[in-house]
């Protein structure tokens, strides 16, 4: 199980906290969140199926870090979660993947917003690494802001 | 999402063909495919593109390559996301045409390529386009439907359907824009897609379809989700520069006419000589929106295959017919027909003596055997009944041409399971194979229809047994004739005889 951005080994300090009391650099499930009292200075774990709006009405865009949890790679709502998060309610924190992410979901999931991706068990962090090269050009705009294929040409 | 299935007996793999348009190195390139890597077959889906039934695993690398070398792929023809586009076989000839779609589709191709956002949807998400007052396009059955027209003042808009579709339930689509200035086309669909990614129904695949989404919260509900979403992205960078326009309008330039007469002495010979090609030419090509041309349907509804099957030999041969006689394009229809866009009258015999020589001059065009049909129990791992042999029964009673032309436009189609890929719900005459104790049985449905009066059929009794239903449908053909009013066509005479007059003529009078 490797941590990975777009260009290699991440070093974010972010950690899941099961049960022990919340350190500095560690994120927990929003219950657990909510039962410290709702702290700025940790992250959340979101699973697939919380809304945007009910994110946004608890703050959670305000917080330092998010992961949006993955249960199977065919739940595509977190995309859409990352992008509004990114888009258009300023989140500013580092964006993870955790759970069933495939290899060939890394570009789309890096243009989505998200910066770091947990790997799954056996993994390869290599094969991987290469995904974030798998096209030169795009055709649509999105959270990464790279520059559509209509607007490269003119 | 390459689109590669293992079904019944091997893999099958599904080629993309955007809006249905072909040059011939790539029809070619389709004939290559089947001739080296299947069995020497290909087979037209009712989306417009081209499946092969038995490639090897192994060689599907070497088969990707043919196609990307004359710019095709598979890309988005499986999975839950945005599948190819689709549009009206006749964009850009057709004379009731208000707005060539294509540039359009092809905008919105681009778009809905390797889109990252919209590419592990609830379900797959299907997108069809017309610029016609006939609806070719099938526009109302599809996730999303767009009707290119002209208002007063001679501006482009879009009038969106949103939520229809076929499958377990089907679902005429709704209006949620009545005129969509095309600059606000992409982040419109952007703005449905977002809206039903993150509502679409992920528990159960067989309401996981964007019309369960829109049939649960009511047009005005999704509309309103919709038009919540749209007015953050409505002036972002989604909106398409002019610029934009101008490039792509320059890629659907019309082919170089030449000044013709609208009427031709050689096809008048050959009319008044030749009464098999006066025939065809009656049934299968019609009028072409410049003079001197027509339109040439090359019919896929041979005695000889199943419907939509074509052989290496004859893909080269249409390729050849279209270098010769219309500007090397070739186009693929939802009705699993080909289309020669633009013959010259002149031309016509000739054309139509090559076609006929390659069996593909069938002229059943939109007629009783121009029926449409999956592949069924015969290729596809979800089928409980067999569509291809049922389409042959049907095929060979009404084998008379006389007798088929007397019938008018009739249009089967037919699915031999209930996900309706032969799209039974809006055929005239629709049929769906059922599993009963093991045996094959079909139920008909009638009234059906996927043009602009779209509708959906009525069951009209119990399932009928397989060697059955060729004499049912002739059973409701035989009382349409015999109780229609001048030159009703069936369609028609449905809708004014109702239900239970044609069921009587099947069941009998219990």
């Amino acid at each position: 199980m490797a941590l990975i951005d777009s260009k290699g080994l991440s070093k974010s300090q972010f950690t899941f906290s099961e049960d022990d009391a919340p350190l500095a650099h560690s994120f927990v499930t929003i219950e657990r969140w909510k039962e410290l009292g709702k702290p700025a200075d940790i992250g959340v774990r979101v699973e697939s199926g919380v809304t945007i709006e009910e994110l946004v009405e608890l703050g959670i865009h305000r917080l330092p870090f998010i992961s949006l949890h993955f249960p199977k790679f065919a739940d595509g709502r977190n995309y859409s979660t990352a992008r509004l998060l990114k888009d258009r309610h300023g989140f500013k924190g580092e964006l993870r993947a955790e759970g069933d992410i495939l290899r060939d979901q890394l570009f789309y999931l890096s243009r989505c917003g998200f910066d770091t991706f947990e790997l799954k068990e056996g993994q390869n962090t290599d094969t991987a690494l290469k995904a974030f090269a798998d096209f030169s050009a795009v055709y649509q705009t999105a959270a990464d802001g790279l520059p559509p294929a209509y607007r490269r040409l003119q | 999402m390459n689109g590669l299935y293992l079904q019944r007996h091997a893999y099958m793999l599904r080629v993309a063909v955007p809006y249905g348009l072909l040059n011939t190195a790539q029809v070619r390139a389709l004939a290559y495919i089947a001739r080296h890597y299947d069995r020497d077959y290909a087979h037209f889906t009712t989306r417009q593109n081209l499946q092969y039934n038995w490639p090897s695993l192994k060689d599907v690398p070497d088969i990707l390559q043919v196609l990307a070398d004359v710019e095709m792929h598979a890309i988005q023809t499986s999975g839950n996301c945005i599948r190819n586009i689709s549009a009206d076989h006749l964009a850009g000839i057709a004379l009731d045409e208000a707005v060539d779609p294509r540039p359009y589709a092809e905008i919105m191709r681009q778009w809905s390529s390797f889109h990252p956002e919209f590419s592990y949807l609830p379900r797959k998400f299907k997108i069809a386009f017309t610029g016609a007052a006939n609806d070719r396009a099938a526009i109302a059955v599809h996730d999303i439907g767009y009707r290119m027209l002209r208002n007063e003042a001679g501006e482009v808009g879009l009038q969106v359907l949103v939520g229809g579709g076929l499958g377990r339930t089907p679902i005429i689509g709704e209006v949620i824009h009545e005129f969509l200035a095309p600059e606000d086309m992409v982040s419109h669909a952007e703005a449905i897609l977002r809206v039903y990614n993150q509502h679409g129904d992920r528990d159960n695949k067989y309401k996981a379809r964007i019309k369960i989404l829109v049939k649960r919260l009511g047009i005005e509900e999704f509309r309103r989700q919709v038009e919540d979403e749209w007015k953050h992205i409505k002036d972002g960078a989604l909106k398409i520069p002019s610029a934009e326009f101008d490039r792509i309008h320059a890629m659907f330039q019309p082919p170089a006419y030449e000044e013709k007469s609208a009427d031709s002495e050689a096809l008048n010979l050959a009319l008044s000589a030749d009464a098999k090609f006066a025939r065809w030419y009656e049934q299968n090509t019609t009028d072409h929106k410049i003079q001197g041309y027509r339109i040439v349907y090359v019919s896929l509804k041979s005695r000889f295959r199943p419907p939509g099957d074509v052989t290496s030999d004859q893909i080269d041969a249409v390729a050849d017919i279209a270098e010769q006689f219309s500007f090397g394009e070739v186009r693929a229809t939802h009705e699993q027909n080909l289309v020669l866009g633009d013959v010259a009258l002149d031309d016509l015999y000739e054309a139509w003596k090559q076609l006929d020589a390659a069996d593909l001059a069938t002229p059943n065009i939109g007629t009783i055997t121009d029926l449409i049909c999956c592949p069924g129990l015969d290729f596809c791992a979800l089928a409980n009944a067999g569509s291809i042999s049922v389409a042959a029964e049907i095929t060979d009673v009404f084998e008379d041409y006389d007798r088929i032309h007397e019938l008018g436009a009739v249009k089967l189609k037919m699915s031999g399971c209930i996900n309706a890929c032969g799209h039974h719900h809006v055929g005239h005459i629709g049929i769906l194979g059922i599993d009963k104790n093991g045996e094959e049985y079909y139920q008909v449905m009638l009234g059906g229809s996927a043009a602009d009066d779209a509708s959906l059929g009525k069951w009209l009794g119990p399932a009928i047994p397989k060697e059955q239903i060729a004499g049912a449908v002739e059973k409701v053909l035989d009382f349409y004739v015999q109780n229609r009013i001048g030159g009703e066509e069936f369609l028609a005479a449905y809708r004014r005889l109702g239900r239970e007059p044609f069921k009587e003529a099947v069941y009998g009078a219990n």
